[in-house]
């Protein structure tokens, strides 16, 4: 089944339908609606579904994330896409482009990591699939074949704004597989990926280590098995490159994936929590020269510096994270922090083991906001600063020509607690238009 | 050198504040939420002795001519908040030994010094029930705690009319007090449970009965049992009991088992309020929820909602809200209310479940809540409207002392994090360290 068949036989966007608080068909399509609906609606019946509503919205303040917000502005979507934004003044809405007003608009919220998809919100063992524990290291382990795209979580983000994640294998154990990012829209993987492949997920500190007598137990020894581990991988692309035709040596699926990490075509996302343990990270990353990407990093305000000489991005815990074990001196300054020592910074919903079982990236950017960063600040880190972090920002992450038509309405601040998240638009369909 | 000295002057500060009390302090100015009554703008508090001595519009509140005048212009205050639900202090109730256990008391294992104290006075939390966990049908008996700056728990304690430190009961029913497949003396489905507690609930009325008829007579007094003493409180009336639940079916055991031996019960969490929400109002049972960000995290509650506070307001019921810290953080106890609000409850019923409904639930209506004159000196000074994500909690007072000032360096780490705000290298400099936590 396609996305659009889907998308139909729940009920969601066809021409001319959309009576429902704050939308408004334009005079085009109302025309058509009172001259032909029953025609429409056999047509819709008989037929395979009608090409997607072209959208106009309209909002009251546009915030782009690229360039100064725009007061009173229109973004027009045609076939997925954003057509034009632009105040309305001076962008016309065709005929046959269906209106959708808000207070505010923002590009749809990406949340630069979660677990959201494989692990599920019921928190039994057949929906918990972020963490394999059979053994320390395991990159060989594809978020796509675990990724559930019609999760509820994914449907609750989706609801608050959250059109992007970044999702896979959690923090848990010394390397515990691979991430993916994902439209949360899309009834499977295959609809849903943005990037089957982004990131190779690892943690350096207390949540890598193993029980029970098993290696890692030391924080030493983590980062002992991973520089072999490395090594390994540095040894087995050197053989592949260097075989002639028909002699490569027999493939081995993990060596494969770090050797993509070495070769620094993946990320290595590193989960680590004490200033001392961030400081040894950074030079796991130098001797075997990876692309690293600092996660959670409760003591990173600590080391600023060191980070940013190092010139590596950091997804900053969420900012209402329980300050607790290794993350109980964060500080909900930290994103702040980093931003002010020139660090490339996005925020996160994080992993939670019990009650809430996500956090919504909206409310932890809202918290920042409140914590050091100015207000535009705040959305970059789950915008425009997400995408470029995450290497889509071709894609999502702003409202401009071009890239994909992922927007999110509000009727107010988009930060305060009372405002509510009025529609939610993706690949230029209305997903969501229930109030949250 | 220069911050030693910051320090020694902030803790100096801290010091006078802790005993400025001698004086009446009036805060002038402020935007007052009574709670009580309608919000007043260019209000006044007059506060004294560690009472309230006048809340109320600028013209219709005299200032002692001896006050201490603090301008609160621009500035929010706002009864305390009472925290019906909270773990912080590390306390500790029953062991895995029965799943009923009336005689272990908490109050027997807080530790004041704990960070999560110092972060729910950030919160602007000034009175809160700390419980023992949902691990049991029954795990102990609950503190009820003034957020003063103590040295030891007793210093923190509310003393009830016969002087003994105030606390409830904590039940739960559902899955987190189950031992599936247990052959222990721990239930294994829902039925069991509640046969175990109408079972020790009967001991209890037998034991009372007993007590009654000795008629202060001592040789006729049965012997002292400390579990069945304490159930027999709860049968009394004398202590709350707070009931963990959240499917829709539990919340209407609870009240089943509260109607069949007359105690009166506290709804915690009540994940399915919306399902029920009639039915609890029926029953005139008070309920305490929790705004969490998201469903699930365990079967129970796939199906709660963030307009349970709504549903719950418009059936009738007494609304309250609590932190579970930690499964929420005190400081962001008022955003609770906030999320309420987004999801349909009123802001004046919202901004009450904070405070007075809270403080109802607790029995401490007369004393807490609300500004009110006569009642303590509990009170947060705001840098804005509560419901708004960009408010600070300024100061926090309990009893006409200010335990939190956001200007104050030490109160601020406790209040954003940073380093040395951690549990495990807790920095003390106030004055009831005596050097001790000089490290």
């Amino acid at each position: 089944m396609t996305g659009r068949e889907f998308e139909s036989r729940r009920g969601f966007r066809v021409p001319g339908d959309g009576r429902r608080v704050g939308t408004e068909s334009s005079p085009a399509a109302a025309r058509r609606l009172t001259s032909g609906a029953l025609l429409l609606l056999l047509a819709f019946c008989l037929s395979p579904p009608p090409a997607r509503a072209q959208l106009a919205v309209r909002g009251e303040t546009v915030h782009t994330m690229a360039g100064r917000a725009v007061t009173d502005g229109v973004v027009l979507v045609r076939d997925g896409k954003i057509e034009r934004v632009g105040p309305a003044a001076s962008v016309q809405i065709p005929a046959g482009y269906k209106v959708v007003r808000a207070r505010v608009v923002t590009p749809g919220l990406i949340d630069a990591h979660t677990v959201v998809g494989l692990s599920g919100y019921l928190n039994q063992p057949h929906d918990q699939m972020q963490l394999e524990r059979s053994a320390p290291l395991q990159p060989e382990l594809r978020a796509t074949d675990a990724y559930d795209a019609r999760e509820r979580l994914v449907e609750w983000l989706r609801g608050f704004g959250v059109t992007t994640i970044h999702t896979g294998h959690g923090p848990g154990s010394l390397v515990s597989g691979q991430t993916m990012i994902a439209k949360t829209a899309g009834e499977s993987v295959d609809e849903a990926a943005l990037v089957p492949v982004a990131m190779v997920a690892a943690t350096l500190g207390d949540g890598g280590r193993a029980e029970g007598g098993r290696a890692p137990g030391t924080h030493a020894k983590m980062f002992a098995m991973l520089r072999a581990e490395l090594l390994k991988a540095q040894e087995y692309d050197r053989k592949q490159q260097a075989a002639k035709e028909g002699e490569r040596p027999a493939r081995d699926l993990r060596a494969e994936v770090l050797a993509r990490v070495v070769r620094r075509e993946l990320p290595l996302l590193v989960t680590v929590h004490r200033a001392h343990n961030i400081v040894a990270a950074l030079r796991l990353a130098k001797e075997f020269n990876l692309r690293l990407v600092l996660d959670g990093a409760a003591e990173s305000y600590l080391v600023a510096d060191q980070i940013k000489a190092a010139g590596v991005p950091v997804i900053v815990h969420p900012t209402m994270f329980r300050a607790a074990g290794e993350a109980e001196n964060l500080s909900m300054e930290t994103a702040a922090a980093l931003r002010k020592a020139g660090v490339h910074v996005a925020l996160q919903s994080g992993f939670e083991g019990y009650v809430p079982k996500t956090r919504v990236v909206l409310f932890e950017a809202a918290a920042a906001a409140a914590n050091g960063l100015s207000f535009e600040e705040a959305l970059a880190t789950v915008t425009i600063d997400a995408a470029r972090l995450l290497g889509v920002e071709k894609r999502v992450g702003s409202i401009e020509a071009g890239k994909d038509a992922d927007l999110a309405l509000f009727d107010g601040d988009p930060f305060e607690y009372t405002t509510h998240v009025t529609a939610v638009i993706i690949n230029g369909r209305l997903v969501s238009e229930e109030a949250r | 050198m220069k911050r030693v000295l910051a320090v020694v002057i902030a803790s100096l500060c801290v010091c006078l504040a802790a005993r400025a009390q001698e004086r009446p302090v009036a805060f002038t100015g402020a935007t007052l939420v009574t709670v009580s009554g309608p919000a007043v703008e260019d209000g006044v508090l007059v506060v004294h002795k560690g009472r309230i001595v006048a809340a109320g519009a600028r013209a219709s509140v005299s200032v002692p001519r001896d006050a201490q005048v603090v301008d609160a212009r621009g500035k929010t205050i706002m009864p305390g908040l009472v925290d019906t639900h909270s773990h912080v202090g590390g306390g500790s109730g029953g062991d895995g030994s029965a799943p009923i256990q009336p005689d272990v008391r908490i109050l027997d294992s807080i530790d004041v010094r704990d960070s999560g104290l110092r972060r729910a006075r950030a919160g602007g939390i000034t009175t809160v029930n700390v419980m023992p966990g949902s691990g049991h049908l029954l795990s102990g008996q609950t503190l009820y705690l003034k957020l003063r700056r103590g040295k030891i728990v007793d210093d923190l304690f509310i003393r009830d009319a016969r002087g003994e430190p105030a606390g409830g009961i904590k039940m739960a029913n559902g899955t987190n007090s189950l031992r599936p497949g247990s052959t222990g003396p721990f239930p294994g489905t829902r039925a069991k449970s509640a046969a175990l507690v109408r079972e020790q609930f009967t001991r209890a009325q037998e034991y009372r009965e007993k007590v009654r008829r000795a008629g202060g007579d001592r040789s006729k007094l049965p012997p002292r049992d400390l579990a069945l003493e304490a159930l027999a409180e709860a049968l009394e009336g004398r202590r709350v009991v707070h009931f963990h639940t959240h499917r829709h079916d539990d919340i209407l055991t609870a009240l089943r088992l509260a109607q069949e031996f007359g105690f009166r019960p506290v709804l915690h969490h009540v994940s399915e309020a919306w399902k029920v929400a009639d039915e609890i109002a029926r029953a005139k049972a008070p309920a305490s929820v929790i705004v969490i960000d998201a469903p699930g995290g365990k079967l129970e509650t796939m199906d709660v909602r963030m307009t349970n506070g709504a549903a719950l307001e418009r059936a009738g019921a007494l609304v309250g809200f609590h932190t579970d810290d930690y499964i929420t953080d005190s400081r962001f106890f008022m955003r609770q209310a906030g999320l309420a609000v987004r999801a349909g409850m009123s802001r004046e019923r919202a901004l009450r479940a904070l405070t007075l409904s809270g403080a109802e639930m607790l029995g401490l209506k007369e004393r807490v809540g609300s500004l009110e004159a006569g009642k303590d000196a509990d009170f947060v000074v705001l840098s804005g409207d509560p419901l708004s994500v960009y408010t600070k909690v300024l100061e926090t007072w309990v009893e006409g002392v200010r335990v939190f000032d956001r200007g104050n360096p030490e109160d601020r780490l406790y209040a954003v994090g940073g380093y040395g705000a951690g549990h495990d290298r807790a920095v003390h400099y106030d004055c009831f360290e005596d050097g001790e936590g000089q490290r």
